[in-house]
């Protein structure tokens, strides 16, 4: 089952709660956690495990064939991202800016851009007891996030039986690499807290993901502090609320220190149970 | 004119509401830019009233006009983004999957295909209940944050400070290290990082200050929260003292910060907010740095 | 010599726009023939990304020697740039077209 985390702010507690909710999970059964924030993936910094694999993430994009090339210049008309220009007497490709779509390989009356792998980024996989953990990363200075999250998500589908909980960090937001996300998988939790910010940020989280017509939970962090606006809105939304971890400032100071909650607070290992058997109850229909 | 840009790398620092509290200390010589487009929250504490708003457009997006399209399939076969959709001979644009890339396009025989800007979002200029100007805008849901809706609201800020004769632009900045980010450094005068002293606080610290220096923008340091772990605290300022980062204050973890937000006021002018002159004097600091 | 100025307007009197990518126009003098002329750029701000090499690529099919412009290019434009084998010419930002071009003349500018 694939559990997206989610929340349309950042510093709502997703990382928090994945990797909390993934500890927790493979104590009793096989779980990967996936670290989906490709641009700043966090978790790592949390589970330390045996790197077990590591893979160099590739897309596609052109490179220039000068020997049959006839300068024509259809390729720059062809490419709307501005990724493949004619400089002068040169056809300049800017991987960076490439969004694969093959427009101008495919349409080039010489066949001169065959399209070739460009590093992405690298996707690592570990191991710590019970708990798989899979994390990718964007190299500096690329700029895509969606091509190497999908191509994480395949690899944890070929990887991992049906019978595992695969947990995804996503990244924060509502951009295109959320939906990625989101649209592969089976149910989206939304974290939030009880403050303004959060309400706010909430609504667009929720608005994004009925896009894609998902079913979602939503799992409340530092609740006690702020108002109640939160529980109300969730309320006349008819949405669920899984779980509510409390506000405590040693929560703060366990995860400052970049160390696990479930074995330490008896209140977080508790919400955890209600979510895992949500999801159980989730499975069974 | 000089510009200050407040970022963090990670979210939930407290950028925003710092970045709300000096909008409230700053003279009235200023216009606000809020460029944190993707899940923007200043406007909650600034009670915008809205002057002008106009619609964004980015990215592109492909339009099939169903009379004329003949059902030829080729652009389902070209789609590398499984962005069209058949069903019983009828095709038709999957628009979260649209890349824009226009390839379905180029290769329709009866040009039923034409390509469209989309309405990727909004921007707006607004007064605040601080007297002072506002420029925000509202990204759409599942587009690209390329950056280039942050490019705009910095440019829209530009232009009311030329207009009204202002001297700053305050600007709370976009998170992460991507395009979003660089679009809201470019043209600063003098960046605030706010961070916390947490595992992933320094680490997205780092990672954003090599940005920075890339760029060679001066900087001063904000540590928020800053009891809440001694020795993330302690690496915090060696490394700000190892690159130069001036350190600019030091905010005690407080409850009053969400007490505050609740109420819509800023840290600054919240009666029972302890930092209260931590803050003042963090800007005060802030204004002499930049001259 | 043909020198390209990165512009806000299309005369000598006008301003210069710092940018590169993005700039507004193109301002094209062609010392031969003295003649001026200024290409229309603001397609270039439309997209999110790639306005360097867009605007690289206009520049080469214009031929010229010689760019002046404000802050210099970014990473994308200098590659192509580079490839073109043209002079380019920084700190005219706050300069008319007119000063820039003197101050180019008078070896003020800095090389990029």
């Amino acid at each position: 089952m694939k559990i997206a985390i989610a929340s349309g702010k950042g510093g709502t507690g997703k990382t928090t709660l994945s990797t909390n909710l993934a500890l927790y999970l493979s104590q009793k059964q096989k779980t990967v956690l996936v670290d989906l924030d490709v641009e700043e993936p966090n978790s790592g910094l949390f589970i330390s495990g045996d790197l077990i694999e590591e893979q160099v993430k590739y897309n596609m994009v052109p490179k220039w064939e000068p020997e049959s090339c006839i300068l024509c210049g259809e390729c720059q008309d062809n490419c709307v991202f501005n990724a493949v220009v004619k400089i002068g007497s040169q056809i300049m490709v800017y991987p960076q800016l490439c969004h694969s779509c093959y427009a101008c390989s495919e349409l080039c009356p010489q066949n001169s851009l065959p399209m070739v792998p460009n590093r992405m980024g690298i996707l690592k996989y570990f191991v710590k007891n019970n708990l798989h953990f899979v994390e990718s990363k964007l190299d500096i200075g690329q700029e895509m996030a969606v091509p190497i999250i999908a191509q994480t998500i395949k690899y944890i589908e070929q990887k991992f039986e049906e019978n595992t909980y695969k947990i995804f960090d996503s990244p924060p937001g509502t951009s295109c690499p959320v939906i990625e996300v989101g649209k592969n998988s089976d149910f989206v939790i939304l974290v939030t807290e009880p403050t303004p910010f959060g309400l706010n940020d909430l609504k667009l989280a929720v608005e994004t993901i009925r896009e894609l017509d998902k079913p979602f939970g939503v799992v409340i962090n530092r609740y006690g502090v702020g108002n109640d606006d939160v529980l109300n809105y969730c309320s006349e939304q008819d949405l669920e609320i899984i779980a509510k971890i409390p506000n405590k400032r040693e929560i703060a100071e366990i995860y400052s220190r970049g160390e696990s909650l479930f074995d330490r607070i008896s209140e977080v290992k508790t919400e955890l149970e209600k979510i895992e058997n949500y999801l159980i109850k989730l499975n069974q229909q | 004119m000089k510009e200050i840009v407040v970022i963090s790398g990670k979210g939930g620092t407290g950028k925003t509401s710092i970045t709300a509290s000096f909008a409230y200390l700053s003279e009235k010589n200023i216009v606000i830019a809020d460029c944190d487009v993707d899940a923007a929250d200043m406007h909650l504490l600034m009670k915008p009233d809205l002057v002008r708003k106009e619609d964004f457009y980015s990215s592109l997006e492909a339009v099939i006009d169903q009379n004329t399209c003949i059902g030829c399939n080729k652009c389902f076969e070209v789609c590398r983004f499984d962005a069209i959709s058949r069903e019983n001979n009828k095709y038709d644009v999957i628009y979260l999957n649209c890349e824009g890339c226009a390839y379905c396009e180029k290769v329709c025989p009866v040009d039923a295909i034409t390509m469209k800007r989309r309405l990727d979002g909004e921007w707006y200029i607004s007064n605040t209940r601080l007297s002072k100007p506002m420029v925000h805008a509202k990204l759409g849901i599942g587009t690209e944050n390329s950056g280039k809706l942050v490019a705009t609201v910095k440019n829209i800020a530009k232009q009311v400070v030329e207009l009204y004769n202002k001297d700053y632009i305050l600007v709370d900045g976009s998170p992460g290290v991507g395009c979003p980010v660089i679009s809201s450094l470019s043209g600063a005068s003098f960046v605030v990082l706010v961070t916390e002293p947490t595992v992933s606080g320094l680490h997205d610290l780092q990672r954003v200050y090599s940005l920075i220096k890339k760029f060679g923008i001066k900087s001063g340091l904000i540590i928020n929260k800053y009891d809440l772990n001694i020795n993330k605290y302690l690496e915090i300022v060696n490394f700000a003292q190892k690159e130069g980062i001036v350190e600019i204050a030091e905010l005690p973890y407080d409850e009053t910060f969400v007490k505050a937000q609740t109420l819509g006021l800023t840290m600054a002018e919240f009666e029972d907010s302890n930092i209260k002159q931590i803050l003042s004097d963090a800007w005060n600091k802030i204004i002499k740095l930049v001259n | 010599m043909k020198i390209i100025f990165t512009t806000k307007g299309k005369t000598w009197d006008s301003e210069m726009d710092s940018r590169f990518g993005r700039t507004e126009f193109l301002v094209v003098y062609d010392e031969e023939k003295d003649e001026l002329t200024a290409i229309d750029n603001s397609a270039a701000s439309q997209d999110a990304h790639g306005a360097g090499p867009k605007t690289s690529a206009k520049i080469g099919e214009l031929g010229a020697d010689v760019l002046i412009t404000g802050n210099g290019p970014g990473g994308n434009a200098e590659k192509a740039l580079r490839s073109l084998n043209i002079q380019i010419f920084v700190g005219a930002g706050n300069m008319t077209v007119k000063q820039a071009f003197e101050a180019y003349k008078k070896q003020e500018l800095r090389k990029f």
